[in-house]
């Protein structure tokens, strides 16, 4: 038996939580306390690039498989990777330290249990990337909503309690539906195993409701409209940390969840929900840009801008082309990194005037320069310009929507429109103008750690938008695996 | 002659209380004695029972009146088991109020003596004799706090309730014997083809007085208002152990004599098992008392247990008794975080007084998180393997409404734990309370916390336990 490079991903990260529980928590120690946390999220985050290099993009197989039984003839812990979930885990390991770093300015209070709580998050979510059992699947998603609880509602805002518990009863109502789905496949099909399910297909009697049940969890997860709501005020409310981890990792379970089950398991059904999706979708581009542009608060304009983006992803993913689904990976991945950056640049305004109001800001271009340049870069980003990230994943998404509903396309392209101008008017209100708050003069410069973030972020949106290959070469052999699977099971109607 | 060995545990364990109710009344000051002799005592039963019956294939004693099988053996020793923790925590709790007297223990033998023989029955004859005997020491029990009013009021509710439900349940009894001709279980099987609208009559009744038992809606009434009353050791005797007795009993009544009318009574179980998801999980939403709240709380648990009973199916039955496991492990916890809430000798028991619990008592408010969460089923905690189980044999049985409604329950139910949590957690912090705890307090709250977050690495075992309860 290999190395088990999964398992240890998983388990790393608790391990470090495990280990700041232990160590006492005073002010001293939480300085040692961030440096445990830092060191195992960055150790892992070395080990998940290992792993990458390891993987070997040929092959639509899962790779680095290991089972063990873990209940008795019910169930293994079965964990692999392909070309889909790898990247997730990338993402997340990635975004984890940089999560951590930028702890120092904004949390004040109980910093280790904070640790610990991201540090475990981190954990459940490397595991429901890499899962291949429904019901490990299942146990990764749900726990993830204990830790992401305590972080909202621990070390949020004003609101917080509201919204700490609209984010777990709305998730949570989503989810026991797809455990009713996962026990029903079970009992069909004697197994949870996704790569047998994969093999042997699932009764096409059951498919509709099965795909329904798990639409509802990730629909709420996603979040889709009318679904979304939850998404705003848990952003809101949330430190900054816990609005990166959701924004940027939290919410791509849902889109990888769509891609490995609904499409993977039920490709009947999913033909047959596609205008269902799409017609969300195309609802949720339009109508929450539209509301985006009326917000007056900087995190919750990004919330909604991260529901129409979604929106994207979700298009992209029943487009079942293979740029489509490419383009939604892309798209997730770009948007994980500007989500998370621009949240952090709200964050780092907020640590200063403490204020996420957009009309308390206005000319700090000369004040700050520094933030202003990155910020642009992020919110051009943020609108796809050509040459970042998110660039690439929309063009994808928009290429293959073309190609199988031509009037779909056209709206979703008007959200692009929108999303512009969303994006360039509030950075213009908040960077740009006259500068008549006079206290906006105290403000200082990004430092050490804040540009050490942001330009770390910033790298791979240039980056991968102007050579997206190392990406598109990852996920295309399992990408057009999925499809051909998916029309095959659809001509054989299994 | 009858082989008397397999009786063993029961003719030790009344032969214990008569001794120690000797030596209680005769020697002066013999309180610790009587307490330490007691949990000796079910130490000893424990092993006895576990020596002498846990091996042995099902066998019949007494005119087939009593039977001795695995599951008989396993739900005695849970119930010993549980009966030691109880007696053990609630020692300081008794000596805050001055209440500690040596029939308390002696009253809890008692009891568990009369859970067994329920355990034991198959013979309605039996059967009754055994739940008297534990309900007459519950009624004690209740009042056991006799100079606070709410205590009196919760045994004599209680008591009146009780002594209904035992009527309804005789005149069940006395339907079924004027049917069958027969009181043994396994007559009453062979009996059953001729008068069938009959003996369903006699099945609704007995079932109405084992509902009240385990307090599954519409029969929950006295639960909240006897949780509350009763001083807090005793009601976590009554949210943990008269349960397993009763739910085996349950099970051990609508299997062996009633299985072929299942189509009559599952729909009757179904009907309970959703009304006790629902309502406990809507009716606790809005209560200030912890304890009170722990009674809607269970009344929805029960609700749980009830739905494995319901499937109809050997994995029905046994993800049941591993809900109820569980459910007694989260409660025992849940109760050692309650008892632990005591300031200059007042115990505090208003969800208000949870405030702030994270910082006062970082600890006590995690492993009280631990146990909350995993109440409300979340994954990766003990409860959410309880209800997967359960839902696993309901779903196999193709009852998917009463699996939809009761995963749907468990999302209301989630609010109320999580106001809790919210309490502890979020609000602003009180005054400290005391922390010297006894060691047993400590051990109990330790151990069940720790199990229930580590479950989920070794679920296997519990399984295995269960995996040998055939009774269809």
């Amino acid at each position: 038996m290999n190395f088990p490079i999964l398992s240890s991903l998983i388990l790393l990260p608790s391990i470090g939580a495990l280990f700041l529980f232990f160590t006492k928590s005073d002010k001293k120690n939480n300085f040692t306390g961030k440096y445990v946390a830092l060191f195992t999220s960055a150790v892992n985050f070395f080990l998940s690039v290992y792993l990458w290099i390891l993987f070997d993009p040929t092959t639509p197989d899962f790779q680095f498989v290991e089972e063990r039984i873990w209940i008795k003839d019910l169930i293994n812990y079965k964990v692999g990777v392909d070309g889909i979930s790898i990247l997730f885990i990338l993402l997340t390991t990635f975004i984890t330290p940089l999560c951590i770093i930028s702890v120092n300015n904004s949390i004040k209070d109980r910093l280790s249990e904070f640790l610990i709580a991201v540090l475990i998050m981190e954990s459940f979510m490397i595991g429901v990337f890499c899962s291949l059992d429904l019901v490990i699947f299942y146990l990764f998603f749900e726990a993830g909503l204990i830790p992401m609880f305590l972080i909202i509602g621990i070390w949020g805002g004003a609101r917080r309690v509201y919204s700490a518990f609209k984010f777990f009863l709305y998730t949570l109502l989503g989810s026991v539906l797809m455990l009713v789905a996962i026990i029903t496949i079970y009992w069909l099909n004697g197994t949870t195993d996704v790569v047998e399910l994969y093999n042997s297909g699932i009764d096409i009697k059951y498919q509709n409701l099965l795909w329904l049940a798990f639409f509802s969890s990730f629909a709420v997860k996603t979040p889709m409209w009318p679904v979304h709501t939850w998404l705003p005020d848990a952003h809101v409310e949330a430190p900054t940390a816990g609005s990166v981890l959701l924004a940027a990792i939290l919410l791509k379970m849902a889109g990888y969840g769509f891609i490995r089950f609904s499409l993977g398991l039920f490709p009947v059904a999913s033909e047959i929900f596609t205008p269902l999706v799409y017609t969300l979708s195309v609802i949720a581009i339009i109508f929450t840009s539209l509301i985006a542009l009326m917000q007056e608060d900087m995190k919750k304009l990004i919330a909604y801008s991260s529901v129409a983006h979604m929106g994207y992803v979700t298009l992209g993913i029943f487009t079942i082309q293979q740029q489509g689904i490419e383009g939604s990976i892309i798209q997730m991945i770009s948007h994980g990194l500007v989500s998370a950056a621009l949240f952090l640049c709200v964050g780092v305004v907020y640590d200063r005037m403490h204020s996420r109001l957009i009309n308390t800001y206005g000319g700090i271009v000369s004040i700050i320069p520094k933030y202003s340049i990155l910020f642009m870069l992020f919110t051009l980003a943020a609108l796809g310009l050509p040459g970042t990230s998110g660039f690439v994943g929309e063009f994808l998404i928009l290429m293959g929507a073309f190609k199988d509903n031509f009037l779909v396309a056209v709206i979703a392209s008007l959200g692009v429109i929108i999303g512009a101008a969303y994006m360039l008017w509030l950075y213009k209100r908040v960077v740009f103008g006259k500068l008549i708050n006079t206290d906006l003069k105290q403000m200082f410069d990004l430092n050490r750690s804040e540009l050490f973030i942001l330009s770390c972020l910033a790298v791979p949106t240039l980056f991968f938008g102007f050579y997206p290959d190392p990406l598109i070469n990852t996920i295309e052999v399992s990408i057009s695996d999925l499809i051909d699977q998916y029309n095959f099971k659809l001509a054989s109607k299994t | 002659m009858e082989n008397l060995q397999l009786v063993l545990p029961e003719i030790f364990l009344s032969l214990s209380i008569m001794f120690l109710l000797i030596l209680g009344v005769f020697k002066k000051n013999s309180l610790r004695l009587v307490q330490s002799l007691s949990l000796a005592v079910l130490i000893v039963t424990a092993v006895i029972t576990f020596n002498e019956t846990i091996g042995v294939n099902e066998t019949k004693l007494f005119n087939n009146s009593i039977i001795i099988d695995y599951l008989s053996s396993l739900m005695k020793i849970i119930t010993l088991l549980a009966a030691f923790l109880v007696l053990t925590i609630s020692s300081n709790y008794l000596k805050t109020f001055q209440i500690f007297k040596i029939e308390y223990p002696i009253l809890i033998l008692s009891s568990v003596l009369g859970m067994m023989v329920m355990i034991n029955s198959n013979d309605l004859i039996v059967f009754y004799m055994g739940l008297e005997l534990q309900s007459l020491a519950l009624y004690v029990l209740a009042t056991f706090d006799r100079d606070q009013i709410k205590s009196s009021e919760a045994g004599l509710k209680y008591f009146v309730l009780s002594a209904l439900s035992s009527g309804l349940l005789l005149y069940g009894c006395s339907l079924i014997y004027g049917f069958t001709g027969s009181t043994n279980f396994d007559v009453i099987a062979n009996q059953l083809n001729s008068n069938e609208y009959a003996l369903t009559f006699g099945i609704v009744f007995i079932l109405v007085g084992l509902a009240f038992k385990i307090s599954a809606v519409p029969f929950h009434m006295w639960a909240p208002d006897v949780y509350e009353g009763s001083p807090t050791s005793v009601t976590l005797f009554f949210t943990m152990v008269p349960k397993i007795a009763a739910l085996t009993v349950f099970i051990r009544f609508l299997y062996v004599p009633f299985l072929n009318l299942i189509d009559q009574w599952q729909m009757i179980l179904i009907f309970l098992s959703i009304a006790s998801m629902l309502f406990g999980a809507i009716a606790a939403i809005g209560q200030t008392n912890l304890k009170r709240l722990v009674a809607y709380s269970s009344i929805g648990h029960v609700g749980y247990a009830l739905a494995g009973v319901a499937a109809g199916t050997n994995d029905g039955i046994q993800s049941s008794l591993i809900y109820i496991t569980i459910y007694i492990l989260m409660n025992l916890g849940l109760f050692s975080c309650l008892l632990m809430l005591k300031r200059d000798n007042k115990y505090y028991e208003k969800i208000d007084d949870l405030s702030g619990l994270s910082k006062n008592h970082p600890m006590l408010a995690l492993s009280l998180l631990i146990i909350l969460f995993s109440l409300a089923g979340i994954p990766p905690l003990a409860g959410f393997f309880a209800k997967f189980y359960v839902f696993k044999a309901v779903i196999e049985q193709s009852m998917y409404f009463l699996a939809i409604v009761g995963l749907l329950s468990t999302v209301v139910a989630a609010f109320y734990y999580l106001r809790l949590i919210k309490i502890m957690y979020f609000d602003e912090q009180k005054e400290k309370y005391d922390t010297d705890h006894g060691f047993w307090l400590k051990f109990s709250l330790t151990a069940s916390t720790l199990l229930i977050l580590i479950y989920f690495i070794f679920p296997s075992q519990l399984i295995e336990v269960v995996s040998r309860i055939n009774i269809i």
